[in-house]
């Protein structure tokens, strides 16, 4: 029985220890182990938050470093393009205008030529005609000297002139 | 796996060595008288054991009273016993009549009969199995200054304030729970942020424990004032339970196998559970949603019960400790009980494996204490949202 009955002396000192054990602990020691460890779990918590915020960040500038990349590339492409395209058209109407400007050249040669042709041949025609007269005056005269000398001069004469 | 099935091999061969040589004393005892002779030989030697471990069953020829030895040591005491007749004489402080009255203990010179009066500030005293009285003015036939009926004094007692054995190891403990704390915290102040060393790393898993196993689970969002209660009480059962286990100074004293002191603890968390109490728990307690005409049944359903939330802890503490201290005393008694030292280490090796099982109870105990505290005031403080 004397197992199982309180004895007052040692309630009373486990009261008193008890209480001044807690009151030290508390103020020594509880209040900053907890506030320690609760201080050190949000800064745990905050430097995976802030990786984890560097890791997308991160993501997300090389997502728009690959976007602007490709973007440079389309419009790369789009320039040369766009060169290729004008160069062609360049030599395709350089190619044109010399051809129209040749045929021009070789079109008004051949007016020229005519028209030199023609004037040539109108000199001859002019040509041929004084000397038709040259020759008429001088078969003329020598009808005046001769007539059958005159025939067969004519006639010689005549046989040698070749006209153009 | 393996090592536990050789361990229980071993123990079963223990057992099995243990049954042998029991078998062997009976016998020796009955018949022969050449053992008789031999027995008595290490009978003397163990004898001497005895005096060592049961001082007051040591006088001599007195047979060995185990019951008598194991209620000693699981008892408190106004002494310290260290061995054999050395002991440390503690303060007792007296609340008399006649106002407070100390002395040493070892004014008493060991006396646990009556027979050794203290005489101080003109009062007598005498000490009867560990209780003090006042002396009787004369002696009995047997020399005791008391007035025994059924082997009780009837003499009246003075209210007892001493710094008994459990007194001085409950400051020890104390003082231990400062130390260790203080520098934990101071660690933790040098330290701010770091990683924790040392003896801080081993505290701090065993605090973080108890606020994320046992207070936050069981109080809610409302944990926070009662991590420091929840801490101290964790810590101070247990480091009382390992310092029980202790078989020499400053160890041994079976506080929290006392019931006065798991008395204090559970009234402790009765009063913090009932303070905390809102208007839903009271409301639970005094008006429960049963017809009108049951509330008196109800009504001392819910008061009893409690009372007994509470009382559950006190007892379950107090046994808890207290057999596992029974055990391995009635173990270590085996080997007087027998009178051979052969059962030694059969005694020894099962000692063993109490005292690594009792490092089990340690823990449990005081997480068990702490856990149904927290629940207890956990819902104490839940709110609830009808």
């Amino acid at each position: 029985m004397d197992l199982v009955t309180p004895s007052i002396g040692l309630v009373f000192w486990t009261t008193v220890t008890f209480f001044f054990l807690f009151i030290l602990l508390r103020v020594f020691a509880w209040k900053p182990i907890v506030s320690a460890l609760n201080e050190r779990e949000r800064s745990i918590e905050d430097a995976l938050n802030a990786a984890d915020k560097a890791k997308e960040e991160l993501t997300r500038l090389n997502q728009e470093s690959d976007k602007l990349l490709k973007d440079a590339r389309l419009e790369r492409d789009k320039i040369l393009k766009e060169a290729k395209t004008l160069g062609d058209n360049l030599i395709a109407e350089a190619k044109h205008n010399a051809q129209t400007e040749g045929a021009k050249m070789i079109a008004k040669a051949h007016d020229e030529i005519n028209a030199q042709k023609n004037a040539a041949l109108a000199e001859v025609k002019n040509q041929v005609a004084s000397l038709s007269i040259d020759i008429a005056e001088k078969i003329l005269r020598k009808k005046f000297e001769n007539a059958g000398e005159q025939q067969t001069l004519v006639a010689e004469l005549l046989k040698d002139v070749k006209l153009n | 796996m393996r090592l536990n099935t050789l361990f229980l091999k071993k123990l079963f061969v223990l057992s099995l060595i243990f049954a042998f040589i029991a078998g062997v004393n009976a016998s020796a005892f009955a018949n022969s008288e050449h053992n008789e002779t031999v027995l008595k030989d290490s009978a003397h030697v163990t004898e001497a054991h005895a005096e060592g471990e049961g001082h007051a069953a040591g006088h001599g020829e007195e047979p060995f009273e185990p019951t008598k030895v194991i209620m000693e040591h699981i008892s408190d005491s106004h002494d310290w016993h260290l061995w054999g007749h050395t002991s440390i004489g503690l303060p007792v402080i007296l609340y008399t009549e006649a106002g407070l009255v100390t002395f040493n203990s070892s004014e008493f010179h060991h006396d646990q009969e009556g027979t050794h009066v203290v005489e101080k500030d003109g009062q007598k005293f005498v000490r009867f199995e560990n209780k003090i009285y006042y002396a009787a003015e004369t002696a009995n036939e047997k020399g005791q200054y008391l007035t025994l009926a059924d082997e009780h004094p009837t003499n009246a007692k003075p209210l007892d304030f001493s710094i008994t054995k459990n007194v001085a190891s409950m400051f020890l403990s104390a003082i231990i729970l400062c130390l260790v704390f203080f520098s934990v915290a101071a660690a933790y102040k040098k330290r701010e942020g770091k990683a924790p060393r040392g003896l801080q790393s081993f505290i701090e898993p065993i605090i973080v424990f108890v606020r994320d196993e046992v207070a936050r689970p069981n109080i809610g969002h409302k944990y926070v004032r009662y991590m420091p209660f929840l801490l101290t009480v964790f810590f101070f059962i247990l480091i009382n339970n390992l310092i029980g286990l202790i078989p020499i100074f400053p160890g041994g004293a079976n506080l929290t196998g006392n019931i006065a002191v798991t008395f204090v603890l559970g009234t402790i968390t009765f009063l913090v559970t009932n303070f905390s109490g809102n208007k839903y728990y009271w409301k639970h307690v005094l008006a429960p949603d049963v017809p009108w005409w049951l509330y008196p049944i109800m009504l001392v359903v819910e008061v009893i019960g409690l009372l007994s939330k509470p009382f559950a802890l006190i007892i379950r503490l107090f046994a808890n400790i207290t057999a596992g201290h029974i055990i391995v005393l009635s173990l270590i008694s085996l080997i007087f009980i027998f009178k051979t030292l052969y059962i030694a280490p059969v005694s020894v090796a099962f000692v063993l494996f109490m005292d690594v099982l009792e490092l089990l109870v340690a823990f449990l105990q005081a997480f068990i204490f702490t856990m149904l505290t927290a629940l207890f005031i956990g819902t104490a403080v839940e709110e609830h949202h009808h």
